[in-house]
């Protein structure tokens, strides 16, 4: 019942990107397509689960006054994997996410979730919370991502959806876009749970 | 390669044309957390032009003399991280002996730098762009500095937003990304100023 819940957590109640406002810095930057945002989204949701449930599994042999820097050794580890990984089997996702990826070690999110959940709760609970952090990450950077891409090319992972005679609009593709579609977003999660809160 | 007139474009596109903040979307987190108010801005702004600089111009010379020649190139994520956290730590305490006044004013900042992913990116700019020692250090300081710039700037902004009414659920965050949104626009007018 708890798991269930934990996961839930990370998805929608403690959304990273829209609730949290956590991580923003990979979510502006690179979801300008859809094809990265997904890319990305699920390079991190690799990273979290698998960095939370280490720490997590570690949690009673890390002594507490070096535990940052332990905790960033793991996720570090992590991170070079799944670049390592990308870089072998998608060299074209691996070169438009560039800098981004190897910058996954200072994801905030990843530290915060593992300071506050992953260092004092069991291992599945650990696991939970990372792979629903990392699923709400991945939602919200292919939500962020597919209305970049759909309103400023009129295309969807490269396939056309809007008819030709729509102009797109280039400005939600380049950085001031990135900035106005993620503050809309986030005003219309507060209107929402500002009106769940009244009923 | 190394003329007065390389440095400065160098410094020049990392400070305004390729923004920190308003073009790559580097240290956001720290961005909107800090932008609050004018003063701690501009401390924060210092210490993160200091310690860029200084930490790049260290990961250069680790990554140029020890991982290269040992091919421990795979490592630079990890190696990286460990040299800032340790550097920022060795600040903290100088800062705390030298000038005590300083350290009021900057100490939580200072601590905050380890985990921002604005002072992880310019030594793997560096790299990226094959950057020699000179460079390097141009470019990290010309990184901060934007992210000063881009700091100053925003944190006037919200302190005259605070008197400004705004939407109940656009308050807070969501409207600071929307004012940042317009400063990248502005941003934008340079980037015909120099190609890279």
């Amino acid at each position: 019942m708890k798991f269930w819940k934990t996961l839930w957590d990370g998805i929608v109640p403690s959304n990273p990107i829209f609730m949290l406002a956590l991580s923003l810095c990979p979510a502006l930057a690179v979801t300008n397509n859809v094809k990265n945002g997904l890319g990305m989204g699920i390079a991190v949701l690799v990273v979290i689960t698998a960095s939370e449930a280490m720490i997590s599994a570690l949690r009673k042999v890390i002594s507490g006054k070096i535990r940052l820097p332990a905790f960033m050794i793991i996720i570090a580890a992590f991170v070079t994997v799944i670049e390592l990984l990308i870089h072998a089997y998608f060299p074209e996702i691996y070169k438009s996410l560039g800098i981004y990826l190897p910058l996954i070690v200072v994801f905030t999110l990843i530290l915060a979730r593992s300071e506050v959940f992953a260092s004092k709760n069991p291992v599945y609970l650990s696991f939970a919370d990372g792979f629903g952090m990392g699923v709400g990450f991945l939602l919200g950077m292919v939500l962020l991502s597919g209305i970049r891409e759909i309103i400023g090319f009129g295309t969807f992972l490269d396939y056309p959806v809007l008819p030709h005679t729509y102009k797109p609009a280039l400005i939600l593709i380049l950085s001031p876009g990135g900035f106005f579609v993620t503050g809309i977003l986030m005003g219309v999660f507060n209107w929402m749970k500002k009106r769940g809160a009244h009923k | 390669m190394n003329t007065f007139m390389d440095l400065l474009i160098i410094f020049i596109g990392a400070a305004i044309v390729n923004n920190f903040v308003l073009t790559r979307f580097l240290g956001l987190c720290t961005f909107f957390g800090v932008s609050r108010k004018l003063e701690p801005s501009i401390g924060f702004g210092l210490a993160v032009i200091f310690v860029l600089g200084c930490s790049s111009a260290l990961c250069w010379v680790l990554y140029e003399y020890v991982m290269k020649p040992y091919n421990l190139m795979f490592l630079k994520n990890i190696i990286f991280i460990l040299i800032i956290a340790a550097f920022v730590q060795l600040v903290e305490a100088v800062v705390r002996k030298m000038n005590p006044a300083l350290f009021k004013y900057l100490g939580v900042y200072l601590i905050l730098m380890a985990s921002n992913c604005a002072v992880l990116a310019p030594p793997l700019i560096n790299i990226d762009k094959d950057y020699n020692f000179f460079q390097s250090v141009v470019q990290a300081v010309g990184s901060g500095a934007g992210f000063a710039l881009a700091l100053i700037l925003m944190s006037c902004i919200r302190e005259r937003l605070e008197f400004s009414e705004v939407p109940e659920s656009m308050r807070g965050m969501p409207i600071s990304f929307i004012v940042a949104g317009l400063l990248a626009l502005a941003f934008m007018g340079f980037t015909a100023m120099i190609k890279l």
